[in-house]
């Protein structure tokens, strides 16, 4: 039997997702990934067929997406993270819609039409502002960890605003905030607030939205927050870290002349 | 979609020619410089250069300068330099750079040309603020540091339409330099040496119109970025019979690769407009990046805002001052959004890239929804890079090259 092989080698972790002629996915793994690219598409390759109870024999379609595709040197082929993401937001959602995609590095705003083309797309300036990134270096200067943090923002009772652009400044920022007394909570939903209204400043979101990417997977309280903000309801993929790798495994298969996913 | 190869510009022969010309264009500039005649004149790229050249100057181009600092991918070495005497980061790079370098006593010239020990010394500076006003700060920051004379036009703004009040008041503007220029250069203004020089001029910009519209052809000869550095000898040479004679020669060229059907990108299936400045640091790693995906960048504002159709050496003064105002640069939006349809529809083009440069407000045309209103009307898709001419720390080579591949996989959707 072929398997179909979609391989998200992105700034913070590494994404892999196998699929079948069928589409069902079989097995997937996220790893972090680290400095050494190749290793880590590797070990989550290894991870994902142990995942899926496959043998490393069998055969494979492997198409690798992300900032570190290039690096995978066993992918047959390679596509940008912004049409897997298309791709693989479309699988679960296919009609017309906007994707927000909050990835480690970087946030695209991706749009499709109803037959699945992908008609435009954007992402975030140089600064990594609004990103995972970016929220990692606030957890850390709050001394929180990471995983904790939707957890916190979820128990704020009182809405504060982050004006700063930049993550540095919004350190600062926060500084003057702890010195009012704020509680880190309370910063937290702030933090996620700056995080939506980045998102807000790179298009005005309008009809089906769609989100995903690993800051979405860990802290489904942002998404609760954005439909706050948009007044509606948001569409979340089940695996909502793996959208990229498995719009990947989608174009392996379709590049095998497989469905026309 | 293709893999991203490394790949080989296609070289232009005429190459050697313009290295000839550009070089003995340094060489007789360095030689005023150091023997102290003739007056030397440092002019804007679209100030006014044939009223100087007329007086008897030589004429160097600082804009000129600036981009071969960043070609040189030096601009990052000088522009903390600016900024620590208090240029801000945020203003033109070209500006910080130049400056920078200056206060470093270094200069590309003098690693491409040997015996040139540094930029050439001027008599006078003449600068045109329909660039923007950073023109006009960078000559100040020499006119005070050389005790040299800063004369300027300043030219009206996000104009449409051009009415005769815009004109006449350059006009007025250039002749009241007159006798300032005429009393350092030690020449009498003669009316017959500025139609003289303009006639070249409009032959050059004649000539480079031509260069530029062989790319209407499929497949397109030349690329944006192998314009870029054509338009050389119409930057610093226009107003010289060596400028004339260089572009005759590229348009046989260019000419010859139309007819036999070779393009600047081998397989060519899609043509892109660049919009705003170069990224000087970038050109040759953007011109093979695109090239590996078949992907020809054909026309631009940039290259084409050496063309002065308006010059007329019956009317020199009215026809200088139409052909420097009505330049895209100096324009309004819905001029601007008109121009790149036109452009959209004679070159054929597949897609439109913006590049917002950092630190030159003026010349990225991204920022009041452009490319959005363009993709609605134009039925075509826009993309926007962030970077900037000079300064690379405003330039994600990841992020910018992802970008350009996802734009390039839409296309193929389309």
């Amino acid at each position: 039997m072929n398997y179909f092989v979609g391989i998200d080698v992105g700034a913070s972790t590494t994404k892999t997702v196998i699929i079948n002629e069928k589409k069902e996915i079989f097995g997937y793994s996220v790893i972090n990934s680290g400095a050494d690219f190749e290793t880590a598409a590797e070990e989550a390759f290894k991870k994902s067929r142990e995942s899926a109870k496959r043998k490393a024999s069998n055969k494979y379609s492997v198409l690798a997406t992300g900032y570190g595709r290039r690096n995978v040197s066993f992918a047959n082929q390679t596509k940008t993270e912004i049409s897997c993401h298309a791709k693989g937001s479309f699988f679960y959602f296919p009609h017309a819609h906007t994707l927000i995609d909050i990835g480690g590095q970087d946030s695209k705003i991706i749009k499709v039409n109803d037959s699945g083309k992908r008609i435009g797309f954007k992402m975030n300036r140089k600064c990594a502002a609004g990103t995972g990134a970016f929220l990692e270096e606030i957890a850390n200067r709050l001394r929180v960890k990471i995983g904790k943090l939707n957890e916190l923002a979820e128990k704020a009772e009182r809405n504060i605003q982050i004006g700063s652009y930049c993550t540095v400044f919004t350190a600062t920022e926060l500084l003057t905030k702890i010195r009012e007394g704020v509680e880190v909570k309370e910063l937290i939903k702030g933090i996620f607030g700056s995080v939506v209204k980045r998102a807000l400043e790179m298009d005005p979101l309008e009809g089906n939205i769609v989100m995903t990417g690993g800051v979405v997977a860990y802290n489904p309280f942002l998404v609760k927050m954005f439909e706050e903000k948009l007044d509606k309801e948001i569409f979340v993929p089940p695996l909502p870290q793996l959208t990229g790798a498995i719009g990947a495994a989608l174009y392996a298969l379709e590049a095998q002349g497989g469905q026309n996913a | 979609m293709s893999e991203e190869k490394k790949v080989a510009i296609k070289k232009i022969q005429a190459t050697g020619m313009m290295r000839k010309i550009m070089a003995d264009y340094f060489y007789e500039l360095d030689k005023a410089s150091k023997e102290g005649s003739p007056k030397i004149a440092w002019c804007t790229s679209v100030g006014p250069a044939e009223l100087l050249l007329s007086l008897g100057f030589l004429v160097h181009y600082p804009e000129n300068h600036g981009a071969m600092l960043g070609a040189t991918r030096t601009a990052n070495d000088y522009i903390p330099v600016a900024n620590a005497i208090g240029y801000s980061p945020d203003i033109c790079s070209y500006l910080t750079s130049d400056v920078g370098a200056f206060i470093k006593k270094e200069t590309p010239l003098s690693r491409a040309y040997e015996g040139i020990e540094g930029v050439p010394k001027p008599d006078v500076l003449v600068y045109n603020t329909n660039q923007c006003r950073d023109v006009q700060d960078w000559f100040s920051w020499y006119s005070r540091e050389l005790n040299v004379p800063a004369l300027g036009i300043s030219t009206y703004r996000n104009i449409g339409k051009i009415e005769n009040y815009n004109l006449e008041s350059i006009v007025q503007q250039m002749k009241n330099m007159i006798p300032s220029l005429e009393e350092i250069s030690g020449q009498k203004f003669d009316i017959d040496k500025l139609r003289h020089f303009l006639s070249l001029s409009y032959d050059c910009t004649q000539l480079w119109k031509k260069i530029l519209e062989t790319n209407t052809a499929k497949p397109a000869p030349m690329s944006f970025f192998d314009g870029t550095i054509h338009m050389g000898p119409a930057v610093v040479l226009r107003g010289s019979p060596q400028a004339v004679e260089y572009y005759k020669v590229l348009l046989k060229e260019l000419e010859e690769r139309i007819a036999n059907k070779e393009g600047a990108v081998e397989g060519e299936k899609f043509r892109l407009y660049w919009e705003g400045m170069p990224i000087w640091g970038k050109l040759r790693d953007l011109a093979e990046f695109f090239i590996g995906f078949k992907t020809a960048v054909i026309a631009s504002t940039y290259c084409n805002s050496w063309i002065f159709e308006s010059f007329d050496p019956e009317d020199p003064f009215m026809s200088m001052a139409r052909a420097y105002t009505e330049i895209f640069i100096v324009r309004d939006e819905n001029f601007k959004e008109k121009y790149i349809e036109k452009m959209v529809r004679e070159y054929k083009l597949d897609g439109l890239l913006f590049h917002d440069a950092k630190t030159c407000p003026a010349n990225s045309n991204n920022r009041y929804g452009m490319p959005e209103r363009l993709e609605k009307k134009l039925n075509i898709p826009a993309l926007t890079i962030n970077g900037d001419l000079n300064d690379m720390r405003c330039y994600s080579e990841e992020q910018a090259k992802t970008n350009i591949e996802a734009f390039i996989e839409q296309l193929e959707t389309r």
